[in-house]
């Protein structure tokens, strides 16, 4: 029998502060195409193994192995590295337009482009997903225009959300994107309400609640696999672990579970842990878990493995609390360098090619901002009325709103 | 062209920051997206990326200089083969205004003129001093000595001042929430805490309000004092359960057996440009709660003084702060131990005409109001309630009783709101007295909306309260 000691506080801690040198050993890698692919129809107790593993595709010569591999054409290969492309592009304008004062508010991709630029690719239309802000990827593999993102970021006349919603905080109904909630995990047990709703009406389609790591700790993360585990709606649960919730390392809130996959073994719910920055795996996990949704099979929880190599936000300055030099280090790499590697080796992209489409990329972003500046931004040209201020508060305006419109002049 | 960099604005409530260091010189050659030096701000140090690109002509903010304000000039960028003359002639001072956050011609035409409406952000250090005309200081009771020395500090230091003093005084008050220790808080409230007292009483909690809430609640029951900090108020709606059905019902609940003597803090209200989702005033929802106190500070002084009586307070204490407000400085007398009772309210300043009663924020508009009406020859007195649960409505009344009119301000909804409150109790207390019906300026009843325009207009400003004073003083 052990011995009997008071207790102790336990607080977890990461192992690498500022001014230490970058170290990931403590990050399991397995190598591409090692893991399984099981049937989606297989009993979730006879795959909980994958719940501790990393599904992955892309090897480092850039070969797709495995399992998991040959889910994508070379044209959706290459289309998905525009994707990717215009994504960061978007990102690297909308930061510096923050920097001018053009927005007051940004929040970026750099590193994750993949997890969400692929995963759209899985979904068709009528899928709804319930993102976080780190998810605007969805919204480019969806063909929602850059411009109508721009005009948000912005807040000027023409934002869809017509200045009443913080930057980056898109809602895109009809783009498969439901609206963003600042407030954080709302949306992971609202996806399986939606999912519920859709067996309900016995419609075809899915919905896809997304989360991050520091999230997970939030108790509509736990409430969300309740009702998933119990109902079985046609639900993919993901958890984007990026490593880092602002400050605070995913151990916080991982705690004493080996991985965040392995939080739905509780629930019975399959579970898959997946390489983020490899965008033929989470191609590849999201259409097995599509597979299982549209099967009638139930919800599927995935794990993305990646690492947020940009501020959490505009507002923050990682450098206070990891090296500067930590997402260089990160062991599974850049997703878009990764993809241009494989299209490289399979003799579908060359050099010359990756630097025209950058290019393109890059015009096609300047030219939707052209368009959005010259609408307007936060501080100047066509801003939102404040006549509308006062509408959708309510259905229909009551009289009360009509008379504080009128007292402000409009 | 030359054109002029400005000290950016690196987040919505930045006003002026530290420029920490140059990592280019005059003549260096940048390109967009280059690092041209590091600003330091309240609340992180950030790398200040070039926009355009050209040639560095001249470096007009020496590095190291602090409190640079937002938008000053702080470099001159020549354009690739202009020379350094170009960057003399962009560095004089020009003579237009900011067109930044000028009013549209519309609202101008209505005759609310920029300096009123933005009056929320106005820089620090101009808030007025308190108890002016007509009201010799001896007239208004103070929380401390009269010949108190006092120093000034801004409510960020002196709400950490507040806990770091309580925390030496007892071992068993802790401090938890989101970004609290290795970061020092999203606000920086909890600066240099970690530091002094170690990751047992300074904890970084995992990212569910609801859950350290109800663990605070726990230690509470257990004996501890626990500050729970959350990151604003709105998140904390989520741990409502946690704060209104166990800390504030559950001493009653069993008999008197189980008590909670825990303080939630942390910012609340609007700030600006954070939308309908962290805008939110709570000030009304909490001050209904039973067995809770709510208190919410204006100045420095007034957050150290009570946030410490919070902290010994036997029961839970709803501590509701404002973002706007941390970087805002005011006299703080320098005593030993300032403690300031919870449900007594403050006579910011004597009048004989109108009493203008407000809190936290609101006080903004307030004192503003005061100052605009008595060079109209009405002479407001203004009170600040500070706590919200006990409230000292006696103080309202007793100055109602001499004024016969009062307004209310406050940035929350106009629905059950505080303003509400106190109009039925003077109708109650004072109905005799009254010479006009009391009115309350509040926020517009629709949710936060982002864009700066719209903003301004669903808060409260200083010229609706100037309006409403002179419409009871029937001017």
């Amino acid at each position: 029998m052990p011995d009997e000691v008071p207790p102790r506080l336990h607080v977890p801690a990461p192992a690498i502060r500022p001014g230490d040198d970058p170290d990931f050993s403590h990050v399991a890698i397995p190598r591409a195409g090692a893991v399984r692919r099981p049937d989606p129809g297989e009993n979730p107790e006879e795959m909980r193994d994958l719940a501790f593993s990393i599904v992955r595709v892309l090897n480092r010569d850039g070969e797709a192995v495995g399992p998991w591999a040959g889910s994508l054409t070379p044209d959706q290969l290459r289309e998905g590295l525009r994707h990717m492309l215009t994504l960061r592009a978007y990102d690297a304008r909308m930061l510096t337009a923050q920097r001018q004062g053009k927005t007051s508010f940004y929040m970026q991709h750099l590193g994750e482009e993949a997890v969400s630029c692929a995963f759209q690719r899985a979904l068709r239309a009528g899928d709804m997903n319930f993102p976080t802000y780190r998810q605007a990827g969805l919204l480019v593999a969806a063909g929602y225009p850059l411009v109508k993102m721009m005009n948000q970021v912005f807040s000027n006349a023409a934002d869809p959300m017509r200045g009443r919603q913080l930057p980056v905080m898109y809602t895109a109904r009809e783009h498969g994107f439901f609206s963003i909630s600042g407030n954080l995990a709302t949306q992971y047990v609202q996806a399986v309400g939606w999912a519920m709703a859709a067996a309900i009406r016995g419609e075809r389609k899915l919905a896809v609640g997304w989360i991050g790591d520091g999230s997970t700790a939030e108790s509509d993360f736990h409430g969300a696999l309740v009702f998933a585990s119990t109902y079985k709606p046609p639900v993919i649960l993901n958890i984007v672990n990026n490593q880092w919730a602002i400050s605070t390392f995913q151990g916080i809130a991982r705690g004493g579970a080996g991985t965040f996959a392995a939080r739905a073994h509780g629930f019975g719910i399959p579970a898959l842990r997946v390489d983020g920055n490899d965008y033929l795996a989470v191609h590849a996990a999201g259409a097995w878990a599509v597979e299982r949704a549209r099967a009638d099979l139930g919800p599927t929880l995935i794990e993305f493995v990646t690492y947020r190599a940009g501020g959490h936000s505009t507002s923050d300055d990682p450098s206070a609390y990891r090296p500067k030099e930590e997402g260089k280090a990160w062991p599974l790499g850049d997703p878009i360098l990764r993809l241009k590697a494989h299209l490289i080796a399979i003799g579908e992209w060359t050099e010359e090619r990756h630097v025209q489409a950058e290019a393109e990329a890059l015009d096609e972003v300047v030219a939707a901002q052209k368009e959005a500046e010259a609408i307007g931004t936060l501080h100047s040209g066509e801003r939102p009325s404040p006549r509308e201020m006062f509408e959708d508060v309510f259905a229909e305006m009551p009289p009360h709103l009509i008379r504080q419109r009128h007292e402000v002049g409009f | 062209m030359a054109v002029q960099i400005l000290m950016p604005a690196l987040s919505p409530t930045m006003e002026e920051g530290t420029l920490s260091k140059w990592n280019v010189k005059e003549g260096d050659k940048v390109s967009s997206g280059d690092i041209l030096a590091e600003i330091e701000t309240d609340k992180a140090t950030m790398e200040f990326e070039a926009v355009d690109e050209g040639v560095i002509g001249k470096i007009l903010i020496e590095e190291g200089t602090e409190g640079v304000k937002v938008n000053t000039p702080i470099a001159v960028l020549l354009e690739e083969g202009e020379d350094a003359s170009a960057a003399d002639a962009a560095a004089e001072p020009k003579a237009e205004a900011d067109d930044g956050e000028a009013e549209s011609a519309q609202d101008a035409a209505k005759g609310k003129s920029d300096a009123v409406a933005a009056a929320r952000e106005m820089p620090h250090g101009t808030v007025p001093a308190s108890a002016k005309p007509g009201a010799p200081m001896a007239e208004l009771e103070l929380d401390w000595p009269e010949d108190a020395k006092m120093k000034k500090q801004t409510v960020r230091e002196a709400l950490r001042d507040a806990m770091a003093e309580e925390m030496r005084r007892d071992g068993d008050v802790f401090v938890m929430g989101e970004e609290v220790a290795e970061y020092q808080g999203a606000y920086k409230i909890t600066q240099g805490l970690l530091d002094e007292f170690g990751g047992k009483r300074v904890i970084d909690t995992p990212i569910t309000e609801h859950g350290f809430a109800g663990l605070g609640v726990g230690a509470a029951f257990a004996g501890l004092k626990p500050i729970v900090e959350f990151m604003t108020f709105n998140f904390a709606m989520q741990a409502i359960d946690q704060i209104i059905n166990s800390a504030a019902k559950t001493l009653y609940m069993s008999g008197g057996q189980m008590g909670c003597p825990i303080v939630f803090r942390g910012p609340n209200g609007a700030a600006a440009r954070v939308g309908a989702q962290h805008s939110q005033d709570y000030a009304a929802w909490y001050a209904q709660i039973p067995g809770l106190k709510v208190v919410q500070p204006y100045s420095a002084a007034d957050a150290k003084g009570l946030l410490k009586s919070a902290i010994r307070d036997p029961n839970p204490v709803v501590f509701l702060e404002n973002e706007i407000l941390y970087g805002r400085s005011f006299d703080v007398p320098d005593v030993e131990d300032l403690t300031i009772p919870l449900g007594k309210a403050r006579i910011w300043r004597q009048g004989t005409d109108v009493t203008l009663v407000s809190f936290g924020i609101g006080m903004t508009y307030a004192l503003e109001a005061a100052e605009a009406l008595a060079a109209e020859g009405i002479e407001a007195e203004v009170i600040d309630l500070r706590c919200l649960r006990p409230m000292d409505t006696d103080t309202v009344v007793k100055s109602v009783m001499k004024t016969n009119r009062c307004v209310t301000i406050e940035e929350g909804w106009p629905v059950a709101s505080i303003g509400n409150h106190l109009s039925a109790t003077l109708m109650t207390k004072a109905f005799d007295y009254l010479d006009a019906p009391v009115l309350n300026c509040t926020g517009k009843d629709v949710p936060m909306p982002y864009a700066a325009n719209l903003e301004r207009h669903a808060l409260v400003t200083t010229a609706e309260v100037v309006e409403a004073a002179k419409a009871v003083c029937y001017r």
